[in-house]
């Protein structure tokens, strides 16, 4: 009788080897994945005007249309205006992920009649596991061409004068499921200043995040700080006294991220009517305080055109 | 009396010996597809680990969700993001015994037809599944394969009305693993 006793402990303890087995084997399999990189720290490419440290993934094309109306207060909105709705400033974008650190991306909008390339390269990857990297960090050169004339009309304009470059590092984290900030240090060097005495170089450091409220829905915060000295001043005529160009303001935007399968639509309330990067950052004049807030939008839709792998 | 417990102890200890084995896989393929109006979603995972026990028909498995590689890479981050959750439920398991295991002659080629029961964990819930599987014996080692359908609300795994129409409410899950012998 013990002795079967013992036997039947004696098969259970080799039911306890598959169990044992399996941790080990799962163990393995958990040591195979080295690096685990994070993934969807934000829903899209941009956060609202700028870009995030997301990219699109290998040969993906993303599609943007995005579009800012006029100030929702002050003489352009109103009711007479639809606050704002009568007038709409829009850019057409299409980005592409050529590897999954690399992505390029070419747009037009109609602030200044400008043509927009880019390309986004990920220097850093936040992962953890074998390698523990806390931060993601890229890095963005822009080039803009502006092709509606400069407003001195009486002055030679070479076709270099109507290009400025702009150079973006974004260092970004993602804390949680739910919430990840960035930090996005920038320089611009715009090849003809439009008035004399407006510095080439600019330089601004802009902060933002997302919070997300549900599994498809964030909300996002970004702010442009330039740095004093590199603000551009308000310019008036010397003969009529007239305002001829407004003070440059810091550009704040917040808005919210919604996802619904192929799509990311993003909503949003803002000061900058550009969405080029030296445009918002450094051209933005109207004021939330005076409340010249811009309603805008921004659709990303996105299709597999290359292989993945 | 003594002589017969005897006997039966010697062939419970002998069948011991003889019989019990444990056979696993590293390298496991679990697969799905999902068949809605607007477009199919297919996904494979080649990083299933499962341990048999061939005398008690005891079955594991282990799948990392993450290891489920698409052809989109949109799909890709929806499904880990928004439907499996995969940062707060990285794996799916499955716990079971193979009902009729004494019906396959390891020691034979052939394909044999079993049960399996179990429990399948998957997004933190676990349910009771029932699937007929395929035990394809091939020179002292084999080839499990199985299908059966789950349903995603089962699941706690919500889809939202406005992508009501490319995602099927239930999934066809697909196993095959070539498992080896534990030396």
């Amino acid at each position: 009788m013990l002795l079967l006793i013992l036997t039947a402990t004696f098969n259970r303890v080799q039911a306890q080897d598959t169990t044992d087995l399996m941790s080990q084997l799962e163990k393995e399999a958990g040591n195979k994945e080295q690096v685990n990189y994070i993934s969807s720290a934000f829903k899209t490419t941009r956060l609202i005007n700028g870009h995030t440290i997301e990219n699109v993934a290998k040969g993906v094309l993303d599609v943007k249309i995005s579009h800012r109306f006029g100030t929702i207060g002050g003489s352009e909105g109103g009711a007479y205006n639809l606050f704002g709705l009568d007038n709409a400033t829009m850019r057409m974008g299409f980005d592409y992920g050529i590897s999954r650190f690399l992505m390029v991306g070419i747009g037009r909008s109609t602030y200044k009649k400008t043509y927009d390339a880019f390309f986004k390269l990920k220097l850093l990857r936040q992962s953890t596991g074998k390698r523990n990297m806390p931060i993601t960090l890229s890095y963005i050169p822009t080039i803009a061409l502006k092709t509606s004339p400069k407003p001195p009309a009486d002055q030679k304009n070479y076709f270099s004068s109507k290009f400025s470059f702009t150079h973006q590092l974004i260092i970004g984290r993602k804390f949680s499921e739910g919430t990840t900030l960035q930090i996005m240090p920038s320089f611009i060097h715009n090849n003809l200043a439009d008035f004399s005495g407006d510095p080439n170089n600019l330089f601004a450091v802009g902060f933002g995040g997302r919070q997300k409220l549900t599994k498809r829905v964030s909300i996002n915060i970004e702010y442009y700080y330039q740095l004093s000295g590199h603000k551009l001043e308000e310019k008036t005529d010397p003969l009529t006294g007239a305002i001829t160009r407004n003070a440059s303001i810091n550009s704040l935007s917040v808005g919210f991220d919604i996802e619904t399968g192929g799509h990311v639509f993003q909503l949003h309330f803002t000061n900058s009517r550009a969405m080029n990067e030296s445009g918002f950052i450094s051209e933005s004049t109207d004021e939330w305080s005076k409340g010249h807030i811009l309603f805008g939008f921004n659709i990303s839709r996105v299709f597999t055109i290359g292989k993945s792998k | 009396m003594k002589r017969i417990f005897f006997l039966l102890w010697m062939s419970i200890a002998f069948m011991h010996v003889a019989k019990a084995q444990i056979f696993f896989t590293k390298n496991g393929m679990i697969s799905f597809f999902s068949k809605s109006p607007l477009e199919n979603i297919s996904a494979v995972n080649n990083q299933v680990v499962s341990v048999i026990n061939t005398t008690t028909g005891e079955i594991k498995f282990s799948v990392i969700i993450k290891g489920f590689l698409f052809k989109k890479a949109l799909m890709q981050e929806h499904f880990n993001e928004n439907y499996m959750e995969s940062d707060k439920y990285p794996k799916a398991t499955l716990n079971g015994t193979i009902t009729d295991i004494s019906k396959v002659d390891f020691s034979k080629d052939g394909d044999y037809a079993v049960n399996m029961d179990g429990d399948l964990v998957v997004h933190g819930v676990t349910k009771k599944i029932t699937t007929p599987a395929v035990i394809a014996v091939r020179a002292g080692k084999f080839a499990a394969t199985s299908s059966f359908m789950v349903l995603l609300a089962d699941y706690n795994i919500s889809i939202p009305k406005i992508v009501e129409n490319n995602i099927s409410k239930s999934i066809e899950i697909k196993v095959n693993c070539n498992f080896e012998p534990k030396s």
